[in-house]
C-alpha cells in the first residue's frame, strides 16, 4: 500500500520529463523539430479557423439557410451590378485577429444553442428574431459599425455622387455623429414586425 | 429503316419551309407578327433593353383623380409578407418622421366595414397592391386620364 502511495502521478511523471534538460537530442533538432511542429499546428489551426468564416459554413446549419440567408439572398450584398459581394463573415466577423479571436470564441455560445436546438424550427427563430437582432446592432453601435466601414468608407464616399435622398441622410447622419447601424438596420436580413410600429424596440436592453 | 425515316421526315420539313413563304405571298389578309417581331428564324431577335427602375426622385404628381402615389425610388428587394413589411420601416406613423418619408394616409386604418383599427388594415397591408414604382417605360398604350386640375379646368 505505502509503495503505491510513494509513486509519482501521471501528472507528475510528464512533468518531471518536461524539466529536465534532455540529454538524447541536440539543441538544433530540437528547435528544427519545434519550428516545423510550429508551422504545422499554426498553420493547421489558421486553415481550420478560416474554414470556419465561410458562408458555405456558415449555411451548413439550416438554421441559417432556412431563415436568414433566404433574406439575404434578395439583398444587394447579394447580387448586385458589380458582382462583388459581402458574405456573412464579412458583416458579421471582425477582419483583425484579436476581435475575430475574441468573435470565435463567443461562437461557442451559438455552438450550444445549435445542438440545444433552441432556434431549430421556423415559428422558434421568428419568436426570437427581435433577441438575436438587438445582440447584433448592440455590437455594431458599439464597434462604431467596424464591419460595415471595412468596405464602406465615410472619408472615401463620395456624397455628390449618391441620389439627393442618400445625399441628405448621410450628411445628416454624419453631423450628428451617427453610426452606420443606426440607419441601416434590416439591410440584409428582414426586420423583427415590431419595427414598424415601435422603433424604439429595437434599442431596449433585456 | 430507321434512316430512312429520317430522311422522310427531313425531306417533308424542307418541303413545308419552301411552302411558307409562297403561302404568305398569297395570303392577303392582315400581318401576322409573331413575338419575335419580323427577324428570321436563323437571325438573332433584336435584344430589348431591360428597363431601369428610378432608383430616387421626388415624389410624382399624381395623374388621375383618386390616383395611389407612385412610389418615386427603387424597390428592389423590398420584403411584405405576413411577417414582415420593409415599407412600414419608414413609412409607418411611428417612423415617417425620422425616416423623413411620406406616412401613410389614415383611410389605410379603416377595415371594410369602417372600423378603425390601431394598425394598418389588413386589406391595405401590401402597398405593392396599388403603389407601384416606376421605370423608364414609355405607356404601351394611350389613355385619357387626366389630373384634377384638367377637371377643375373643363368645369
Amino acid at each position: 500500500m505505502s509503495e503505491q502511495h510513494n509513486e509519482p502521478g501521471l501528472f507528475r511523471r510528464w512533468w518531471a520529463i518536461l524539466k529536465k534538460p534532455s540529454v538524447k537530442y541536440s539543441m538544433g533538432g530540437l528547435l528544427a523539430a519545434g519550428f516545423v511542429a510550429g508551422i504545422i499546428f499554426w498553420g493547421g489551426f489558421n486553415t481550420a479557423l478560416e474554414l470556419t468564416n465561410t458562408e458555405q459554413f456558415c449555411i451548413s446549419c439550416h438554421e441559417m439557410r432556412d431563415n436568414v440567408y433566404q433574406e439575404y439572398k434578395d439583398t444587394i450584398h447579394y447580387s448586385n451590378r458589380t458582382g462583388v459581394r459581402a458574405t456573412c463573415p464579412d458583416c458579421h466577423v471582425p477582419k483583425d485577429w484579436t476581435h475575430k479571436m475574441i468573435r470565435k470564441i463567443q461562437a461557442s455560445n451559438e455552438l450550444l444553442h445549435k445542438v440545444l436546438g433552441t432556434i431549430d424550427t421556423p415559428e422558434k427563430f421568428e419568436a426570437k428574431r427581435l433577441e438575436l437582432a438587438r445582440h447584433v446592432w448592440k455590437t455594431m453601435k458599439e464597434t462604431d459599425s467596424r464591419e460595415c466601414r471595412n468596405c464602406h468608407d465615410f472619408e472615401s464616399m463620395d456624397y455628390t455622387e449618391q441620389t439627393p435622398r442618400a445625399m441628405r441622410n448621410h450628411e445628416k447622419g454624419l453631423t450628428s455623429g451617427k453610426t452606420c447601424i443606426d440607419c441601416h438596420k434590416g439591410i440584409a436580413h428582414s426586420l423583427p414586425a415590431i419595427f414598424e410600429e415601435d422603433p424604439s424596440a429595437a434599442f431596449k436592453v433585456d | 429503316m430507321k434512316t430512312l425515316r429520317t430522311l422522310g421526315i427531313g425531306l417533308l420539313a424542307f418541303g413545308l419551309l419552301q411552302a411558307v413563304p409562297a403561302l404568305a405571298e398569297h395570303d392577303a389578309g392582315p400581318e401576322v407578327k409573331s413575338l419575335r417581331g419580323h427577324v428570321p428564324l436563323e437571325d438573332e431577335s433584336v435584344r430589348t433593353q431591360p428597363k431601369k427602375w428610378i432608383k430616387d426622385d421626388v415624389p410624382f404628381e399624381r395623374d388621375y383623380v383618386q390616383q395611389p402615389p407612385l412610389i418615386p425610388h427603387s424597390i428592389k428587394g423590398y420584403k411584405i409578407n405576413k411577417k414582415f413589411n420593409k415599407c412600414l420601416t419608414c413609412h409607418s406613423w411611428a417612423n415617417y418622421r425620422e425616416s423623413g418619408a411620406t406616412k401613410i394616409s389614415q383611410t389605410h386604418f379603416k377595415d371594410r366595414t369602417g372600423t378603425v383599427l390601431a394598425t394598418v388594415a389588413p386589406r391595405r397591408y401590401f402597398c405593392t397592391q396599388c403603389h407601384v414604382p416606376q421605370a423608364n417605360a414609355k405607356p404601351l398604350v394611350e389613355n385619357t386620364f387626366k389630373p384634377v386640375k384638367a377637371l377643375q379646368a373643363e368645369q
